[in-house]
């Protein structure tokens, strides 16, 4: 699968946490502090990456990224 | 090699009853309305069915199997297996099954008995009575596949209480010399049975006086526990697994498929799934909006209450996914033609 850039990940990631505009998604952005975070945006997650990046990761990848760019990194 | 196919068995007919009390998710004041909305939005159960006091799962499922019975024509003395398939049995012991054969009037010679189940209930339930009459040319079966989840969970369980809904059900099966193979594919991971437990009540922790009534508000050991991110993990690996896995034994490709009817888990689970499998929406049916999940009732109930005319009215490849509870899961595949399919039931 060709890698996508920052840029398609964030526009994805916008879908997750519904009413965030991408702009503000920077590779810094800590994503945990976009959301009211809970174990269901986790799973929200995990389901992106297995069917937008046709990805699996585990709760254990996700619990270690910090940024926005560590989950980019995960694609 | 976990896939096994069965012979000369059909399933000729599906019936579902549920409570006629219907729970709006909407109103649960108990959480804010901008995280209900999100809830709402990923479990996708905006409402379920509740059963009354004093009725249980086993009533919906007898009042599913008498409706089925007699839209098919079919005398109860000619019906000689019975399984019931639920965690919701009337008492401790005996099995339900039996009770229920008296009450439905099934001859003495039937073979009756419980599988306690819940989520992989149904498809492993078809396995095993199938498996029963193929071998023993029993001629007509049914299998009863329920549960009153509304019990188990404590009101202020966030996570569990908006997700389940109680259901009973009834399938009939016949034994039919060259009918088409039911396929299946099925396994256990008993390393995740704290993923989804009732924790006390039983051997390993009896409860204190041994009363098994509780208070449903405060959640305890004697409610359902659910770890959501355990379950979830289980669900996008194995059930994409087993199902490949299946369709590969049977040599066949998910656009050969009809219909793909899975548990009706949650609708994040559920469409990551069908996702991954490459379903189309149209394939893939949900009854999770309106029942919630019911458990081993919830593949047959969604057939009823989403595939009445196109099940009952031509032929069908089925391909149907049960998984969760133990853990445990079981796929089958099976062509169904002209399935006798009355309306849904409801127990007043």
């Amino acid at each position: 699968m060709i890698q996508i850039t920052f840029e398609q990940f964030t526009e994805k990631l916008e879908e997750v946490f519904d009413s965030i505009q991408k702009e503000t998604l920077t590779p810094t952005t800590k994503f945990r502090d976009l959301a009211d975070w809970t174990s269901m945006n986790a799973m929200i997650l995990v389901a992106l990456y297995e069917t937008e990046f046709d990805k699996s990761i585990s709760f254990e990848q996700l619990r270690k990224c910090e940024t926005v760019q560590d989950l980019y990194q995960l694609t | 090699m976990s896939s096994f196919l069965i012979e000369n068995i059909s399933i000729r007919g599906v019936a579902a009853c549920v409570p006629k009390d219907v729970e709006s998710n909407n109103a649960i004041d108990y959480i804010n309305p901008k995280e209900l909305e999100f809830l709402i939005k990923n479990v996708g159960v905006k409402q379920k069915r509740k059963i009354q006091e004093g009725v249980t799962c086993s009533d919906l499922c007898m009042k599913a199997a008498s409706g089925l019975l007699e839209k098919l024509g079919w005398q109860a003395q000619d019906v000689d297996v019975l399984i019931y398939v639920s965690q919701s049995r009337d008492y401790i012991l005996p099995c339900t099954a039996i009770i229920l054969q008296d009450k439905l009037g099934l001859g003495k010679s039937t073979l009756a008995f419980d599988i306690p189940l819940g989520c992989s209930g149904y498809t492993y339930g078809i396995s095993v009575i199938a498996g029963l009459m193929s071998a023993t040319k029993r001629k007509k079966g049914l299998l009863l596949a329920g549960d009153v989840s509304t019990n188990m969970v404590s009101t202020q369980d966030k996570k569990a209480f908006p997700l389940f809904g109680d259901a009973g059900t009834a399938t009939a099966l016949e034994y039919s010399n060259g009918a088409p193979l039911l396929l299946f594919e099925a396994g256990s991971d008993g390393s995740g049975f704290e993923s989804i437990i009732i924790p006390g009540g039983g051997c390993r922790e009896p409860l204190n006086g041994g009363n098994t009534k509780h208070n449903s508000s405060q959640k305890d050991r004697s409610h359902l526990h659910m770890d959501g991110m355990k379950v979830f993990e289980f669900g996008i690996t194995q059930v994409p697994q087993s199902v490949k896995a299946l369709l590969e034994f049977g040599r066949k490709t998910h656009t050969d498929i009809d219909y793909f009817v899975m548990h009706q888990a949650n609708l994040l689970l559920n469409e990551t799934i069908r996702k991954k499998l490459r379903f189309e929406v149209a394939q893939v049916p949900y009854s999770l909006e309106n029942f919630g999940n019911t458990s081993a009732a919830s593949i047959p109930l969604t057939m009823v209450s989403e595939l009445q005319q196109p099940l009952s009215s031509k032929r069908n490849e089925m391909l149907c996914s049960g998984f969760g509870v133990g853990l445990s899961w079981c796929s089958l595949l099976a062509q169904t033609e002209n399935l006798t399919i009355p309306a849904l039931f409801e127990y007043d």
